[in-house]
């Protein structure tokens, strides 16, 4: 584990994987004075009073992570995306079983970033981790479910993504006006059905 | 009877404006708010609010806007004309309309935004905690535009009269910056950052200030994506550095050089394109 200055009311804790990640994301949770706690893909952001931070920190058993409060959360995702095809083709499979493959797995939200409530899934089988598109779409619609490399998503709007498309869900990812704004936060549990 | 202004015309850019939704950037979400939180915490203050209430910033002002009620406003950031009914006022202090009233405020001499505060403040709709428009993410209010008609809340009790300096937006500006976290990626990232020059860009908004001028060298390749604060200046592979802003995004995968500090960082979000900017790193 590294601790890295950001500022001077920052830190950023670097560490070697996700695992690790969510152990320090759980070892930072709900201290006092923290503004913001922002896990991501090797590292967590902890910005605000850091007086109780590096003490926390000396204590963590990077191995696993601790439960912090996790929600679980069901996506019912309609399997009829434009690369879904491309994604059985590169896995060596028919379309059929990369719905089962994807829909088979349970899903921990790693972090969030590029959009509001994106959140980025771990726990994809490793015969669905696949590459980027070579070329990213323009314009991907609002509720388009992905795969790109070890990560799962569901884009919450439209936005120009590189994300094999597999399939789309209705469900709102994102909404402001809620009381909880964000479908997905890091540590929830998720699992996809077919709608 | 509702308390309520009818703007006539918005200028180049106005948007609604508090302090900003920090505490969500785990959900993607920036803290947007004030780019000069400093000027619109004044402009409240001298109209009786409290200091978190909404107002408006405007870029490069131009906005008029009629009084359907009696109101106290206040306008600061740089120096600017003001008008009511056309006639000359002040700017950086409070100004009574009367109902119907017109106000107008010009264009500021030196810098980028002016803050509009109102008695009562703005009263849209709040979005995880805050009425800040966030351009990046199109979270909270839609940046006004002409007819728009904006409720106002209760107003306080004059709090007397006050009247502060306007501020002046110099054209060099230099600013403190914490070296990290990924000054690691640059060969001797303090003297790089104390020796360089760099222009505002006309490419910056609420999201970023662009620089060009002196090319940062550092590592090939790219970061897993990581969280991202206020302040910090990004690196891209070109070298030319972005510092963010209000609406940063709340991940990038660029390394940060270094984090410029809290109380500088108005100066670059009132810096006009071809404002020349200095740094003065820190380990």
């Amino acid at each position: 584990m590294l601790l890295r200055r950001c500022g001077t009311d920052a830190l950023l804790v670097e560490v070697d994987s996700l695992t690790e990640v969510a152990a320090v994301r759980a070892a930072l949770h709900g201290l006092p004075g923290i503004e913001e706690l922002v896990p991501a893909a090797r590292t967590v952001l902890v910005k605000g009073s850091l007086q109780h931070v590096r003490e926390a920190l000396k204590d963590v058993d990077l191995t696993h992570a601790p439960a912090t409060e996790s929600r679980e959360v069901t996506i019912p995702i309609t399997y009829d995306g434009p690369d879904l095809d491309l994604v059985a083709e590169t896995a060596k499979i028919s379309p059929a079983e990369v719905v089962e493959l994807h829909t088979a797995a349970t899903y921990e939200v790693a972090f969030c970033g590029f959009a509001p409530g994106f959140g980025y899934l771990t726990g994809l089988p490793p015969q669905l981790q696949q590459p980027r598109l070579d070329s990213p779409r323009t314009k991907v619609p609002a509720g388009s479910v992905g795969i790109a490399g070890e990560f799962t998503a569901a884009y919450p709007r439209a936005t120009p993504g590189g994300w094999r498309l597999i399939g789309r869900t209705e469900i709102t990812l994102f909404d402001p006006k809620a009381e909880t704004p964000a479908l997905l936060a890091p540590g929830d549990q998720v699992r996809f059905v077919v709608a | 009877m509702s308390r309520r202004i009818r703007i006539l015309r918005t200028g180049p850019q106005a948007l609604v404006q508090d302090l900003g939704r920090p505490g969500h950037a785990h959900l993607g979400v920036p803290p947007s708010g004030a780019v000069d939180p400093h000027s619109l915490t004044l402009a409240n203050r001298l109209v009786g609010n409290d200091e978190t209430a909404a107002g408006l910033e405007l870029l490069l002002g131009g906005l008029e806007l009629a009084a359907e009620t009696s109101c106290t406003v206040a306008v600061t950031g740089p120096a600017v004309e003001v008008r009511i009914n056309g006639k000359l006022a002040d700017s950086h202090q409070p100004l009574h309309l009367p109902p119907n009233a017109t106000l107008t405020i010009g264009t500021p001499q030196t810098g980028l935004r002016t803050y509009l505060a109102v008695s009562g403040g703005i009263t849209a709709a709040e979005e995880l905690g805050s009425r800040s428009t966030d351009l990046l993410s199109g979270i909270g209010p839609d940046p006004l535009r002409d007819k728009d008609v904006l409720d106002l809340g209760a107003p306080n009790a004059a709090n007397g009269a006050d009247v502060v300096p306007p501020f002046h937006a110099p054209d060099t500006i230099t600013v403190p910056v914490t070296l990290g976290p990924r000054d690691d990626w640059f060969e001797d990232a303090e003297t790089q950052l104390r020796q360089g020059s760099w222009t505002v860009s006309d490419r910056s908004n609420r999201v970023g200030a662009r620089l060009r001028g002196t090319v940062l060298n550092r590592r090939d390749g790219e970061i897993p994506s990581e969280g991202m604060i206020t302040g910090a200046i990004q690196v891209p592979p070109d070298g030319q550095p972005v510092v963010f802003l209000n609406d940063h995004p709340t991940t990038g995968g660029y390394p940060v050089i270094g984090v410029v500090d809290r109380a500088h960082l108005r100066f670059l979000g009132q810096a006009r394109p071809g404002t020349t900017v200095r740094f003065l790193p820190r380990q």
